[in-house]
């Protein structure tokens, strides 16, 4: 299908090659965004119009990402930047996956945004606009950079342009406190993808992708260049112990922009991962791929125990998107151990698993964090202990929703599903790894991962149960409305994707296996399997066929609907509810939010930093306060800013605010370069 | 694949389905003359069904339709279950769409709707059962997991009548790593189903109920729904265990007579599952709902146990 042996061909700028048409769409979204200025203030503007093109363009780029996908690679060099540093930009298969991640994500958040948007949300519309389709086109450009230079503008775009709108809301002192974490911790990660390149460009000192694929590192430099871009890209996708920004930033920023930073700019850091690893590092050495791989299961566990134990609906989502990171850097991690021993079908199923489980995220956690969204604009209220009972409100977003939750809970036939049980076929055939000790570790794996998706299903009836069902905790909840059109057809298209990616594995398995196949990590054996059968391994003859599932499932739901009907009355009488007959049910005796957390903080009590105040019984207006932190605070973070603090107090001495001093220092400067030169 | 395949498979379906119940009752009975009471009839679960199914149906004013369609789904999940475990034959071919961890995925939404449906009504105590039921889902359900991959390891696939065939290939021996799983598997199978150690189907006692706690706003059809929908889940666990356990005796062939001669077996495997079953209930004590967790870490801990021996000891 691909003629993968032939070099990428290096194309001119027409407008027929699909390299073209995703820069020109890239630059659309760059002047949607410009467009916002025209008048900042104007909600009809940037609603009505803007948005829906930005729409518009993630449409057409999943398009020409998707028709690109079965193309060999294509490159070229745009004449712009520094002197001497023109940009390098290529599309191949990996680049184009990710693109129409990007692109079909996108699409359904910029729909959901154009009815989002409304005054009082702390920067103008128009402002919001520019920095929204800014923070796009960033992230396409990280995707299609080939050399280092384009690859970190297009990065740090990114992170400023997040960053501005996550403290959108910015005369709010959490919320600006929030985007410096998150700046920090982005910078952080940015020295370390510098430096890894730094040793990448192997002596060449050209810092073309070509040239790092060309070069040929000593296994330790290749080791250390592995490792920083693992600190680099971990810290973007919030990989624990550097997740802190991650549940402080994804909850301050505007829902869209949460579901962005969620679904998509995680998975940029992947991409990063995956493109280093096996593109520009060439073939990775077995043993790296222990450190993702028990990082990622470590954050898997961290992620979903921390998110059972929250009480504010968008912190709880963030930490089960460290749980899904978690989850990809453990198939990433297990994919290099595979394909450093040659275990070709292996890894390419792994990879296969990874990049299939990034596209299901997307979708659901966008999904999640829209659905939120929706809520928190009909109620204002983000605290778990304030919600409840809304399905009877907003049934459009709590069905929707729903499929979300299924999905991320990883219920058949839903793709939350596929992926996950892809990555555990993968760790099932660990066992013939060629190195005893590990061989025997790496099937455990697959107990920690089982463990990390049944929590998330824990998370997952906490999460719906306590918005949407039950009684609402407030009265002001009866106020509540539905989403409008434009929310309503946001969250339809991206639960339309998580029903799809579930129910059409084969399909994506194919696009995905292109991917590969061009980055020589290997195919997946051929097998004669029906296109509604997937049959990964044929040797091992597991199967798995959504569609036929879908329909029994739904045939035996229907048979019992429809036999009951028939053979039986369908009288319903309503009336209060019963409750045992204890009467006088108000919504205070329902369980709250840290009530259904309680088993697991209780059962992983060390992993938190718990602070509690019990009423004693003699207190006349008694008070329960109960604060879960992060343990990571207090054993690293605050111990490394006290350090950093320390070292800049001994340096401050220098600083001593008289010009007399600050001209001697030039002068004794100027003496020993002096002395040093001549 | 022709159409005596596919009887035995709707077979497969309705077998599990039909004879639910009558498991159920089987259980009480061997319970009620452990403990020298009298027994009620091995029919009595489908009198109450039937009875239940003439009711008029009373449903709290703030249910949602998800409450009311939430029976159905738990029922037609489980159904499907039994449709995919090879208890009578592997000539299945529906079990080509889901293997044994799909199987467990039909389990755990069965469970979800179960939960979100005891949420809905918004009652102190359905919300206690849901909270109850996914603290003791979130352990079992990888429990059953990792006892699954220990098989898989040892018949190198995850498809249900492959495992079946290839198990039942070899020559009986006790292997320690299906040991330790078997004990893993018997503490889930008792948690699972809302059994003695964890939960009393007997009684109603707020510091203790689980499942029943989660069926208290139910009624009439639907209750009789759930009820069943329980009843089909314990047929569906000793399904699973006979197919991981002891797979002897299921059929591999197209044989009619070995057809038969399975569903004698199984039947003669679910009495004696049965009397099991009972007598550990009847001489075990009920644990503190807050013991649960450690109860099922246990199991959890056998499980990947099996899988640690038998990636040591490859047997």
């Amino acid at each position: 299908m691909l003629p993968d042996d032939e070099g990428p061909c290096l194309v001119s700028l027409g407008l027929n090659t699909h390299l073209t048409q995703c820069l020109l769409l890239l630059a659309a979204w760059g002047v949607v965004g410009i467009a916002g200025l025209v008048r900042p203030l104007s909600l009809v503007l940037v609603g009505r119009v803007l948005f829906p093109l930005g729409a518009m363009c993630g449409a057409a780029l999943t398009v020409v990402a998707a028709v690109s996908l079965g193309q060999p690679a294509e490159q070229t060099i745009l004449p712009i930047g520094l002197p001497d540093l023109p940009m390098h930009l290529r599309l191949d298969a990996l680049s184009a996956y990710f693109l129409v991640l990007l692109g079909a994500t996108s699409c359904g958040i910029s729909i959901f945004a154009a009815g989002y948007f409304r005054r009082g949300e702390g920067t103008a519309p128009g402002l919001l606009c520019l920095q929204y389709h800014l923070f796009l086109a960033s992230m396409g450009f990280v995707l299609l950079a080939n050399d280092a230079y384009a690859f970190m503008v297009a990065w740090e775009t990114m992170a400023v342009s997040s960053y501005f709108l996550v403290t959108t809301q910015h005369r709010i002192p959490e919320i600006r406190k929030a985007g410096f974490l998150y700046l920090l911790i982005a910078h952080v990660g940015a020295i370390s993808i510098l430096l890894s390149f730094g040793i990448l460009q192997g002596g060449s000192w050209q810092f073309t992708f070509d040239a790092m694929r060309a070069a040929h590192l000593k296994p330790d430099w290749a080791a250390g260049a592995f490792c920083l871009a693992l600190i680099g890209f971990g810290a973007k996708a919030g990989l624990v112990p550097l997740h802190v920004w991650l549940p402080e930033a994804h909850p301050a920023a505007p829902s869209p922009v949460s579901a962005l930073m969620s679904g998509v700019m995680l998975k940029t850091a992947l991409y990063g991962m995956i493109r280093v690893s096996f593109d520009l590092l060439g073939t990775p050495t077995w043993w790296w791929g222990l450190i993702p791989l028990s990082l990622g299961l470590f954050s898997a566990l961290y992620g979903v125990v921390f998110a059972a134990v929250q009480t504010d609906m968008k912190r709880l989502l963030a930490y089960s998107s460290i749980e899904n990171v978690g989850i990809l850097f453990t198939g990433l991690g297990l994919a290099i151990v595979f394909a450093g021993v040659d275990m070709q079908a292996a890894a390419a199923l792994t990879l296969i698993a990874v990049m299939y489980h990034a596209m299901n995220h997307a979708f659901m956690k966008s999904l999640l964090f829209l659905g939120t969204g929706a809520v928190l604009h009909a109620t204002g209220e983000r605290n778990l202990g304030h919600l409840g009972g809304l399905i009877h409100r907003m049934p459009w977003v709590a069905w929707l929703t729903l499929i979300g939750v299924l999905a991320i809970a990883g219920l058949p036939p839903l793709n939350g599903f596929v992926s996950e049980w892809l990555l555990l076929q993968s760790f099932l055939v660990a066992y013939r790894v060629p190195h005893t000790f590990i061989n025997m570790l790496l099937p455990l794996g697959a107990a920690l991962l089982a463990l990390a998706a049944a929590l998330a299903g824990y998370v997952m009836v906490k999460f719906f149960g306590v918005i949407f069902l039950g009684q609402p905790r407030e009265s002001s909840l009866q106020q509540a409305h539905d989403a409008g059109l434009a929310e309503r057809l946001g969250l339809s298209w991206l639960a339309l994707g998580c029903v799809l990616l579930g129910l059409l594995p084969t399909q994506v398995i194919g696009v995905l296996s292109v991917i590969t196949r061009q980055l020589h990590v290997g195919e997946l054996p051929p097998g004669d399997a029906p296109w509604w059968l997937l049959v990964p391994i044929p040797a091992r003859e597991s199967s798995y066929a959504p569609l036929v599932f879908l329909a029994v499932m739904v045939a035996l739901v229907v048979l019992a609907i429809f036999s009951v009907r028939i053979f039986y009355h369908q009288r319903v009488r309503r009336g209060p509810a019963w409750d045992c007959g204890f009467g006088a049910l108000t919504s205070r005796m329902q369980d709250t939010a840290e009530g259904f957390g309680q088993p697991i903080r209780h059962l992983f009590q060390p992993l938190f930093d718990i602070v509690r105040e019990l009423p004693s019984p003699f207190d006349r207006t008694p008070r329960y306060r109960l604060e879960i932190g992060d343990r990571f605070w207090r054993v690293l973070y605050q111990p490394l800013g006290g350090l950093v603090r320390r070292v800049a107090d001994s340096v401050a001495w220098l600083q001593q605010g008289r010009i007399s001093t600050y001209l001697l220092y030039s002068f004794v400067t100027l003496v020993v370069l002096l002395a040093l030169m001549l | 694949m022709n159409a005596y395949d596919w009887l035995v498979q709707v077979t497969g379906l309705v077998l599990p389905v039909a004879a639910a119940p009558v498991l159920m009752g089987w259980v009480n009975q061997c319970r009620a003359w452990l403990q020298n009471r009298s027994a009620p009839s091995v029919l009595q679960p489908y009198r109450q069904i039937r009875k239940l199914f003439h009711k008029d149906a009373v449903i709290a004013t703030n249910a949602s339709p998800l409450f009311r369609l939430a029976p159905y789904i738990v029922f037609g999940t489980l159904a499907t279950a039994a449709a995919v475990i090879p208890s009578i034959s592997t000539r299945l071919p529906f079990t080509r769409a889901a293997d044994a961890i799909a199987l467990v995925g039909l389990l755990a939404t069965a469970r979800l709707f179960l939960a979100l449906a005891a949420m809905d009504v918004g009652t102190a105590f359905g919300t206690l059962g849901a909270r109850r039921e996914m603290m003791i889902g979130f352990l079992a359900e990888p429990a059953l997991l990792v006892v699954i991959f220990v098989v898989s390891l040892t018949t190198a696939t995850t498809a249900l009548p492959m495992i079946v065939e290839r198990l039942s290939a070899q020559s009986f021996a006790l292997y320690p790593s299906l040991a330790f799983t078997a004990v893993a598997f018997t503490m889930l199978l008792l948690a699972e189903n809302a059994r003695i150690p964890i939960d009393n189907p007997a009684t109603h006692l707020e510091l203790t109920m689980i499942h029943e706690a989660m069926l208290l706003e139910y009624s009439a059809r639907h209750l009789a729904l759930m009820e069943w929908a329980a009843a089909l889940k314990l047929f569906n666990y000793a399904c699973i265990g006979f197919a991981v356990f002891i797979p002897w005796g299921i059929a591999t062939s197209y044989a009619p007579g070995g057809v038969v001669l399975s569903i004698v077996l199984l039947v003669a495997k679910l009495l004696v599952a049965g009397l099991a079953l009972a007598l550990i209930e009847t001489v075990s004590a009920k644990v503190r709902v807050f013991r649960a967790p450690e109860f099922l870490a246990t199991a959890f801990l056998f499980a990947v146990l099996g899988l640690l021996v038998r990636l040591l000891l490859g047997a």
